[in-house]
């Protein structure tokens, strides 16, 4: 998802503090910051969140791409709007991790230097308009799946910010439609462009929620912990289900041969994407990693000028005011 | 320079006239700054027409372990809900 294969950490605590914890959790209260918490609930949740966020700052730049090359003024207003929410949603996000006890600017040092990872799918280029619909209906879309039940975990903070979010989020994947579905009835270069766009990025979304659980060592800790609400293949099956439907309206093939509804499970059997290249994705390797990351290390230092001007700006009046009384 | 902005709680005032309300937090150098970061962040939907802002280390908390003994007093007085006390329905809505 947007926080992928995050490692519990482990949690040497007194057993019994850890017992009441658990039972506070399985009674569905809020744990807020202040509180007691395991030092392993407390690590992972800010390695979660803090990726989570990290993918919310770095997914603005495959979209902010596109926006001074929109086909139209409404469009690029509109795609304008989604990539300003998707800072305001790292910001909500970064803030609920500030309230674990790692600061901002470490956890930018962390995005910068590599050492807190982002959502494999941003690594993958924006090539047409057309991948502008495909990930604001595709990749919002897996993005909503994961974070609408996330708005149910312990984390007081973290619920919050991802009820304000979700409130937020169904405009992104609602306007990414609205765009494929404007070029899918389009000229016939307009619809080729489409199914290329669905093409390139239906693996790469399949692989946002994360390997097979049968692969994943780390989720029976973080749910029974109630950071994470389902498993990596519940939610895949349930993004597969929702979309075909929505390709079909449109016109479009999933480009998956072995695609076929099963009376028995009702649901879509699907292929695999291939894990050996969200591995490779993961370490760095995918086609846009180093682009990224260069991007936002470039912002953070042409932007230092302007912080620190800030900084002085408010400084002086401070000093002014002192002076003053 | 490099030292870290600090961190503010924004509180916003909705259409209906109602309370303030906390809605979360922010980094900025100063007020001022922290205000118009609130109006971006908070108030992308037409969500307030007042904020406040109050830096957080400013905002003096009760401590989440006295929750018992702090909010105790008011558990054990059933008495101050209306449902504590039986009407008889001929008496109509009270």
């Amino acid at each position: 998802m947007y926080a992928q294969m995050v490692i519990s950490e482990a949690t040497n605590d007194d057993p019994a503090k850890l017992e009441a914890f658990q039972a506070r959790v399985d009674a569905n209260d809020k744990i807020e910051p202040k509180e007691w918490m395991p030092e392993g609930y407390r690590k992972t949740l800010i390695r979660q969140i803090g990726q989570h966020a990290h993918s919310e700052i770095v997914g603005q730049l495959p979209e902010g791409n596109w926006i001074t090359r929109a086909p139209t003024l409404e469009r690029k207003a509109i795609l304008l709007a989604k990539v300003q929410d998707e800072a305001g949603h790292g910001l909500y996000l970064y803030c609920a991790a500030e309230t674990l006890g790692v600061s901002r600017d470490e956890m930018t040092e962390m995005l910068l230097s590599g050492r807190m990872k982002y959502s494999s799918i941003f690594n993958y280029p924006t090539l047409t308009w057309a991948d502008i619909g495909a990930v604001g209906w595709l990749v919002d879309g897996a993005a909503i799946m994961n974070q609408v039940p996330l708005q149910r975990t312990s984390f007081g903070p973290y619920s919050r910010a991802m009820i304000r979010i979700c409130k937020e989020e169904s405009f992104h994947q609602r306007q990414g439609y609205d765009i494929m579905m404007k070029m899918a009835k389009g000229t016939p270069e307009q619809k080729e462009m489409a199914q290329d766009a669905l093409n390139r990025f239906w693996y790469p979304s399949l692989m946002m929620f994360g390997p097979s659980d049968k692969d994943s060592v780390h989720s029976a800790q973080s749910m029974a912990w109630k950071i994470k609400i389902n498993t990596n293949d519940e939610l895949r099956q349930k993004f597969v289900d929702q979309t075909v439907p929505q390709a079909e309206y449109l016109g479009l093939t999933i480009p998956d041969p072995d695609l076929k509804w099963n009376e028995e499970k009702g649901g879509y059997d699907f292929s695999e994407p291939d894990w050996s290249e969200f591995y490779d994705v993961l370490k760095g390797n995918g086609p846009c990693n180093r682009d990224r990351i260069e991007a936002r290390q470039e912002a953070w230092e042409k932007g230092r000028w302007f912080r620190d001007a800030l900084t002085a700006h408010a400084e002086k009046r401070a000093a002014r005011r002192v002076a003053a009384e | 320079m490099s030292s870290e902005w600090p961190l503010w709680e924004v509180f916003i005032r909705g259409q209906h006239g109602l309370n303030h309300r906390h809605v979360g937090s922010l980094h900025a150098p100063d007020p001022e700054m922290a205000i118009r970061n609130a109006r971006d962040v908070y108030t992308r939907r037409n969500e307030g027409v007042s904020i406040w802002v109050v830096k957080s280390a400013d905002i003096t908390a009760s401590s989440p372990s006295d929750k018992g003994p702090m909010f105790e007093p008011s558990n054990s007085k059933v008495y101050r809900h209306p449902t504590f006390y039986d009407i008889p329905d001929e008496v109509g809505h009270m």
